[in-house]
């Protein structure tokens, strides 16, 4: 069974940080809310491992920090 | 308000059971004359079971209601004897098409592979299909449909049920072996057992209003709009019903006044908005509605037995409540008259409850599914959903996950007890468990369609040709199947049309086009048995009475 990659697997890892910061920039909070969304469903679909994208979803919801602490923060 | 339907009023008819000193005991009694209540009770009647439906009005459904009927449905009501008049009076439709803001985004076509008998689905008001079937149960004397009797009070005991019933003339008490309630969603026998149904309850309301108008106005297709510019961006669905009606579906949100939005001056400003100034309309008939998606955890309490809505319900999205619940009576109906006529032990009852238990769940998980794409809980979610659809625009990935209704398909009951388990390979769907797939067959010289030749007996299907045609001893054997206590009647498959004498109960179709072979994955000797519902029991590739024995006697519980 194919297992999420959860060393590094970019040949440069700065570079698609910065594709990311680059892809918010400008944007209201809406746009990026709505370019994550995009960017997810593509993702996704082109991972097309069920097992795989649960996996990063668990993991994605790991140690949240508190909804009242995430309030303060913003 | 409905001005194209003129609603019958049906009679009181006061039955001698009122006036005998003792309870009179039936065998079966059915609360609720809705579209499952009389499906069930004509299913019975199929079977040589007397039947008495109780019901607390006197008239079909006021309003709509459910018009969207699937294609397991109309072959079900064809074996009922209701098909063709559905087919004659509903319309046809295949084409879906969704918009997002002002555009179209995506288009699917519903119809199936060719060479069915029946459509992917028709659109008619619940009240036609009630008629269809009130006016059926009139030619069946095992029958016996009471309007205006209310089921006030039950009492469970170890062989059956005491029922106290309201009417017009007083109450009267009747005993019944079972009685199954198919009295909707907020079934009153439910609550008279002290039974729950649990699920989740969605905080959202829509308007339906059918409206009349010019038939030229809308194509025969469904079309739905997410986020449309004429309603404030909420859900809006069209589609058409005879009569020149045609339903439309407005999500109002949780926040809606329902008496509000009740008022006709509101309606008529909704649907302004929506059809523009110039069209002409006038409105036939309105509902707001919540929804929600239960269950409840068993279909059978001792000599209760739940069917449709009362045993759960779904949200409207994908057509699952009428459709689901004919599939309820479609299984009960010969299993309960199996136990009635001691052919098969009651345990066969609890198969009811598995087999259709995974079929409601499928139905609440697709219905749960569409609901929450059509009216996403938060921002995080409404901002996924109109991704999805903005990217559907240009990326057919995309296309697949806009969910405005995954439309109601069968059950398989591919893990029931009652199957046989294949102990040979074959491809395809008709797996144990599959409702029989339809295909072109010859009967007697005239076209017609397999499942018109197949249902209430078990039917074996044999495939032969005429290098293997079934010899004397064979023809003794089927025979035999045919008038033995529990019937088998099989139906010899050939590609050609051959001569050759059968015995009673056996019958010929010519698969003149090759298409049922293919459907079942079939070569000459492969032989299926179907049950009464027209499931699959089980399969093999060389025709075996005694293996066909043994698969009858697993899907009859033995």
């Amino acid at each position: 069974m194919p297992q999420l990659i959860t060393d590094n697997n970019l040949a440069v890892p700065d570079d698609y940080y910065a594709l990311l910061t680059e892809l918010y920039r400008e944007l209201e909070p809406a746009q990026c809310q709505d370019v994550n969304a995009r960017l997810l469903l593509l993702l996704g679909n082109h991972i097309g491992d069920m097992d795989v994208l649960a996996e990063a979803a668990r993991i994605a919801r790991e140690h949240l920090p508190a909804a009242s602490t995430l309030a303060k923060d913003i | 308000m409905i001005k194209t339907y003129a609603f019958p009023t049906y009679p009181y008819v006061r039955s001698a059971d009122q006036d005998s000193a003792a309870p009179v005991r039936r065998p079966v009694v059915i609360g609720g004359a809705g579209p499952i209540g009389m499906a069930l009770a004509v299913d019975l009647a199929l079977h040589d079971i007397p039947v008495v439906v109780l019901d607390d009005n006197n008239t079909v459904s006021v309003g709509s209601r459910a018009v969207c009927y699937a294609k397991r449905l109309l072959e079900i009501m064809d074996r009922l004897g209701v098909g063709e008049r559905m087919m004659q009076k509903g319309v046809t439709w295949n084409v879906g098409k969704v918009f997002f803001e002002d555009d179209q985004v995506y288009s699917f076509n519903m119809l199936p592979e060719s060479h069915h008998r029946r459509p992917g689905f028709i659109n008619l008001q619940q009240y036609y299909v009630e008629q269809y079937l009130v006016e059926r149960i009139g030619d069946l004397e095992q029958v016996d449909l009471r309007w205006k009797n209310k089921i006030t009070a039950l009492e469970q005991q170890d062989d059956g049920v005491l029922l106290s019933i309201d009417t017009p003339e007083g109450p009267y008490q009747l005993e019944a072996d079972y009685l199954v309630a198919c009295d909707g969603a907020n079934s009153g026998i439910r609550a008279l057992c002290g039974l729950g149904s649990s699920g989740q309850v969605f905080q959202d309301r829509f308007l339906i209003a059918d409206v009349l108008m010019d038939p030229k106005r809308f194509p025969p297709e469904r079309w739905f709009w997410f986020n449309p510019p004429f309603h404030n961006g909420q859900s809006t669905l069209l589609h058409r019903q005879p009569d020149n009606v045609w339903r439309i579906d407005f999500d109002l949100g949780w926040e809606a006044d329902p008496e509000e939005e009740k008022k006709p001056e509101n309606i008529n400003a909704r649907v302004r908005a929506f059809l523009g100034e110039d069209v002409e309309f006038e409105l036939e008939w309105a509902s707001v509605y919540t929804f929600c998606c239960r269950r409840m955890d068993d279909f059978r309490h001792g000599r209760v037995l739940f069917a449709g809505d009362a045993a759960h319900q779904v949200s409207p999205f994908g057509a699952r409540g009428a459709n689901s619940g004919v599939q309820d009576t479609d299984n009960l109906a010969w299993k309960l008259a199996l136990v009635l006529k001691r052919q098969a032990p009651a345990a066969l009852l609890d198969s009811y409850t598995r087999e259709r238990l995974q079929a409601a769940d499928e139905n609440i998980l697709n219905s749960t599914r569409s609901t929450d794409f059509i009216t996403p809980k938060n921002d995080a979610s409404r901002a996924l959903r109109d991704a999805v659809l903005n990217l559907s625009r240009r990326y057919a990935f995309a296309r697949s996950m806009v969910n405005s209704g995954r439309l109601s398909l069968p059950s398989v009951y591919a893990d029931s007890s009652l199957n046989t388990a294949d102990t040979e390979p074959f491809a395809g769907s008709m797996v144990p468990g599959a409702p029989s797939t339809d295909g072109p067959v010859q009967r007697n010289g005239q076209d017609d369609y397999l499942l018109s030749a197949l249902g209430n007996d078990f039917n074996a299907l044999w495939f032969i040709d005429h290098a293997s045609l079934p010899d004397a001893a064979d023809m003794a054997i089927l025979a035999q199947l045919a008038t033995q206590a529990l019937p088998i009647k099989t139906r010899l498959v050939s590609p050609v049309a051959l001569d050759i004498q059968l015995p009673a109960g056996v019958e010929l179709l010519v698969d003149h086009l090759g298409v049922v072979a293919e459907r079942f994955d079939a070569r000459p000797g492969t032989f299926y048995l179907m049950r009464p519902d027209q499931h699959v029991c089980g399969r093999g590739r060389s025709f075996d009475p005694l293996r066909i024995q043994t698969m009858q006697g697993t899907a009859t519980g033995h």
